[in-house]
């Protein structure tokens, strides 16, 4: 109960920062938009994909960017409290530890989420369609929750361990990175064989696949499966080394 | 009730292969103000970390209003408040609404009335509706001992409150610190400035070494002082010269 209410508290005071620093916001959003359209309206002319519509392709890839630009941000704001003595000042006083975490994972599920919604919106814009169900668009919310949080729990090792404000962002550079050695922007079939053999292994590309089949009605096959078990897998591993260095914390 | 607020027995501490506390005793009574006096990296932040349940001692005992640092963090966090060696305040929330965070995580009845009372008591009401960020250095440390208040800590713990305040921002702090203890809170405070401690403490403990060297009152500090001083200008030891005569001392040993 009173972890609850201090978990609730905190979530209201990091969600204040994030609506009192927009640019916060639109620096997450900007990178993925630009991506989209760049792909869309100079590249995606000369991209087979056996998809008519390349937005409808491209889209899933763009929501993982989104997501792996915005937990920069956790990282980042985990890191100022530390820095800033507040994390110690929670600590000394009657407030549970783990609250003060789930505040910050939490604040990070949230805004990924409204990144989220609205670039689906711009591709709505841009001329994206989705034939899935209620229930389809449901399991596309869960995985890109799964992925949030896998992700997240990364983003607060980053931000207990780092040294320096750079050091805390520093991390997610790989992960925005990693959709486009997948099946996020082209088809990995072409692809020379040591960057196919890499593509099809790494979460993105299970994740990306999963996400494009739900949205297009499509069977999703083995692939969501291996998708889940990369975003548990993530999140398990990293939880237990989140916890460690929080432990060391004071 | 535990007849001292805090009880400090063989404490220590190390870092690694650094030996920060080699066993510390001293106690602070009721409504007391108690300064812990040393130089930069003496061991005062750590001594407070223990007693405020951020760092667990390698040996000893440290209890805090009767509970057990180690054995009931919980009790003891709900009895004492910290404010740090460098202001923790939340710049991106006004002076106002930091307060009533601190209000609404301890969970007190009214957080806005409880958080316009310390505003205005600290002179901050003008400034109630600025992001923090935005004070000024003195500002800020009024604004952290404010947040430190809320709920009425019977203990509380000020590590070096006035460092890297001006002259005016320090007299401010001392008046606050004076006011609370009267009000009877127990309050351990660190200082590098030994006429800080001279103008504010009940008692004191000089910590050096990893040990405490001396402890009491002034006045049985300055009786520690070596005698036998021919000047030709009767003079009362200051406290700095007892500092630096004990330590001396102790490093000839
Ligand atoms: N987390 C830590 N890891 C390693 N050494 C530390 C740590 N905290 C403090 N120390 C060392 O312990 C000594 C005492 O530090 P501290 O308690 O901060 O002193 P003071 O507050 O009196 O200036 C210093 O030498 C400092 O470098
Ligand atoms: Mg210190």
């Amino acid at each position: 109960m009173k972890v609850l209410h201090d978990t609730v508290v905190l979530l209201g005071r990091s969600m204040r920062h994030i609506l009192r620093s927009p640019d916060t916001i639109i620096t997450v959003l900007i990178t993925p938009i630009m991506i989209m359209l760049l792909f869309v309206y100079v590249l995606g002319g000369a991209i087979q994909t056996g998809d008519r519509n390349y937005v409808n392709y491209l889209l899933p890839g763009i929501l993982l960017i989104a997501i792996a630009s915005g937990i920069a941000y956790t990282a980042l704001r985990l890191f100022n409290d530390v820095q800033q003595g507040l994390f110690s000042r929670f600590h000394s006083m009657p407030v549970s530890r783990s609250s003060v975490l789930w505040a910050h994972v939490l604040t990070s599920l949230v805004s990924n989420a409204i990144s989220v919604v609205v670039i689906i919106l711009i591709a709505l814009i841009m001329g994206f369609r989705s034939s899935a169900s209620v229930v389809e668009w449901l399991e596309v919310a869960g995985i890109l929750v799964l992925f949030t949080l896998a992700l997240t729990w990364l983003a607060v090792i980053a931000g207990l361990k780092a040294k320096s404000v750079e050091g805390a962002s520093a991390f997610s550079y790989p992960l925005i990175f990693l959709p486009f050695i997948s099946s996020a922007f082209v088809p990995t079939a072409k692809m020379p064989t040591v960057v196919r053999v890499f593509a099809e292994n790494q979460p993105v590309t299970a994740i990306v696949n999963t996400v494009r089949s739900l949205l297009n009605s499509q069977p999703v096959g083995n692939q969501i499966w291996v998708a889940l078990a990369w975003c548990v897998g993530i999140t398990v591993v990293a939880f237990f080394f989140s916890m460690l260095a929080y432990r060391r914390i004071p | 009730m535990a007849p001292n607020a805090i009880q400090v027995n063989g404490v220590r501490k190390s870092f690694k292969a650094t030996q920060v506390l080699k066993g510390i005793d001293f106690e602070v009574r009721r409504g007391e103000i108690f300064a812990l006096l040393g130089s930069n990296g003496a061991g005062k932040t750590t001594t407070i970390n223990i007693l405020s349940t951020l760092l667990k001692p390698d040996g000893g005992n440290a209890s805090v209003c009767g509970y057990d640092v180690t054995r009931q963090p919980e009790k003891v966090r709900e009895s004492i408040s910290l404010t740090g060696q460098f202001a923790a305040v939340d710049g991106i929330l006004t002076g106002r609404e930091n307060l009533m965070l601190i209000a609404n995580l301890r969970g007190v009845p009214n957080a806005r009335k409880t958080a316009d009372t310390l505003l205005s008591r600290f002179g901050l009401r003008d400034a109630a509706n600025r992001r923090a960020a935005s004070y000024s250095g003195g500002m800020t440390r009024r604004l952290d001992i404010a947040m430190s208040l809320v709920g009425t800590p019977s203990v509380i713990f000020l590590d070096e409150p006035t460092t890297g305040l001006d002259p005016e921002g320090r007299l401010e702090v001392w008046k606050t610190v004076k006011a609370l203890a009267d009000g009877g809170t127990t309050i351990l405070l660190t200082t590098q400035y030994l006429d800080e401690a001279e103008q504010l403490a009940d008692r004191i403990a000089i910590l050096h070494g990893g040990k405490i060297i001396a402890s009491g009152t002034l006045d049985e500090l300055k009786k520690l002082f070596p005698p036998a001083k021919v000047e030709y200008i009767e003079k009362q030891p200051s406290l700095e010269d007892i500092f630096l005569a004990i330590v001396g001392q102790k490093e000839a040993k």
